[in-house]
């Protein structure tokens, strides 16, 4: 259940922005971290990637800032029901969005270690699978700061897209793997790219669900998901 | 004869529900209280378990302090207050004509705001009420009682070498446990808490509600209080009121993670008014 107006105290309100805020501030770094390094990728763009490694010392310090105002929130203000669950999924969401970080600088740091690639199909369909991948978070964190629990909803279901992707582009690159014995770097190179940006798609369902306990204070049960990317390499 | 007892972590009772429920210890339905023509209760229903602590919350003039005082007949003591519906202790009318008051205020005892100890010695505030009731035959009963009491209301080591002194002279802290000792020694199975922690500092309050802790499980509890996390920390089911009604009553856990109610949430997370 959603709260109807603001706090008597209006600094509540203000501590709860301000978190929100980091929150969504995260999520953009975090967003623009993951295309930018795929962007470096396509483009062999060993500087930008250099960045992109860079950058992720930003994501960790808005981290450890939104954990801090957390708990003094959390000290100070005695919060309860949604804004409890607020500021709980807003710590959570924070160590997720991290993460995401953390898979951008990943493939960043692949970057100047793929030379000969250009003519790897998948190259191509990286791009489109971050870019939705990326839209799942962007989305997912303003359902957050919306308290929006239906397009919460509506991101788990994307999650399947960015699966299909995955197992579209493993099959591709084991096909080249097995054309090619010369291949098999790069590929496995690519793959774990791709699979970082399939994590991506899955912190952001994780996210939704916290978003979806937030906003509503009920948990979701086992919902049904894509296809298991596992299920491929069986 | 001195019983020692554990409190019972808070969280290990609430996630270890009974496999039966008992039946409750007090039960009210379609409570109104009117002090003259004004309706301060309308409607009310609820169960008060005796295994747990009940607390009941609200903004000021709710009606929760009314309702409490309905549970052991303290409004008959206002001459406009009149009282309608249906309250049963063990599934006995308290409102009827046969109940003895004085025998029910015994089996339902009450704690006020401000700690309300005779003018007279730490002995006689406890052994007054036990005499009066003739629990005790004999002198060395009486002090067995008011031991035990004192015991149980964890604070038989601050006055067992000063029993003589006045009871007006301990802190506030020890002056509301003496008066919980007090309620305690007629062998009550109910006790009302109306606020008893509002005059004391925070460790005088720990301490009492460590006592609330330590009393669950041999008496119902309800307890009524202004501070949403003394309600939080002490209690296993929370009922709100609001303009004399309860809005929602149910677990504790649930009512401050996830209330059901617009207005209970509106209350808790300071948004009310």
């Amino acid at each position: 259940m959603a709260p109807t107006g603001g706090h008597t105290i209006k600094a509540f309100d203000d501590d709860l922005d301000r978190l929100r805020a980091l929150i969504s501030e995260m999520g953009g770094l975090a967003e623009y971290s993951i295309r930018e390094s795929l962007r470096c990728l396509v483009e062999r763009d060993n500087e930008g990637a250099r960045r992109v490694v860079e950058d992720d010392r930003k994501l960790d310090a808005l981290e450890i800032e939104t954990e801090r105002r957390a708990v003094q929130l959390i000290a100070l203000r005695a919060p309860m029901a949604s804004d409890l669950r607020d500021v709980v999924a807003a710590l959570k969401i924070s160590s997720v969005v991290e993460r995401i970080g953390d898979y951008a600088k990943n493939i960043a740091k692949r970057v100047p270690l793929l030379h000969e690639i250009s003519n790897i199909e998948p190259l191509s369909l990286l791009p489109e699978m971050a870019r939705i991948a990326t839209e799942m978070v962007h989305d997912v964190l303003t359902a957050f700061v919306e308290r929006d629990a239906a397009a919460a909803l509506e991101v788990i279901d994307r999650d399947r897209k960015v699966d299909d992707f995955y197992n579209s582009i493993f099959r591709t690159l084991l096909t080249y793997m097995m054309e090619n014995p010369h291949n098999i770097g790069q590929s496995t190179h690519l793959l774990f790219v791709a699979k970082n940006v399939e994590r991506v798609g899955d912190h952001a369902t994780n996210i939704a669900e916290m978003v979806y306990y937030a906003a509503t204070g009920d948990y979701l049960g086992d919902r049904p998901r894509g296809d298991d990317p596992l299920a491929t390499t069986r | 004869m001195i019983d020692t007892i554990v409190p019972t972590p808070l969280d290990v009772a609430e996630t270890v529900e009974p496999v039966t429920q008992r039946d409750p210890k007090m039960t009210a339905r379609d409570v109104h209280v009117f002090y003259g023509d004004k309706e301060a209760i309308k409607g009310v229903d609820i169960d008060i378990h005796d295994d747990k602590v009940t607390a009941f919350i609200g903004p000021s003039g709710c009606g929760k302090s009314t309702f409490l005082r309905c549970l052991n007949r303290m409004n008959d003591t206002i001459p406009t207050a009149r009282v309608t519906g249906d309250i049963e202790l063990d599934g006995e009318n308290i409102n009827s004509s046969k109940m003895d008051v004085v025998q029910l205020r015994a089996r339902v005892g009450m704690v006020f705001q401000k700690p309300n100890p005779f003018p007279k010695s730490i002995y006689e505030n406890v052994a007054y009420g036990p005499r009066i009731h003739g629990l005790a035959q004999s002198k060395t009963e009486l002090e067995a009682i008011v031991e035990k009491s004192l015991h149980r209301a964890g604070l038989w080591d601050e006055v067992k070498d000063r029993m003589e002194d006045s009871g007006t002279a301990l802190s506030g802290g020890q002056q509301q446990r003496l008066c919980i000792a007090r309620a305690i020694a007629v062998d009550p199975e109910v006790i009302l808490m109306d606020e008893p922690c509002s005059a004391l500092d925070p460790i005088a309050t720990a301490k009492i509600e460590e006592l609330i802790h330590a009393l669950r499980g041999r008496y119902a509890i309800a307890i009524v209080t202004h501070n949403m996390q003394q309600a939080a920390r002490v209690s296993q089911r929370t009922a709100f009121f609001h303009l004399g009604e309860i809005v929602e009553y149910g677990k504790t856990s649930e009512i401050f993670t996830n209330p059901r109610e617009q207005r209970t949430q509106d209350y808790i997370t300071g948004r009310y008014g």
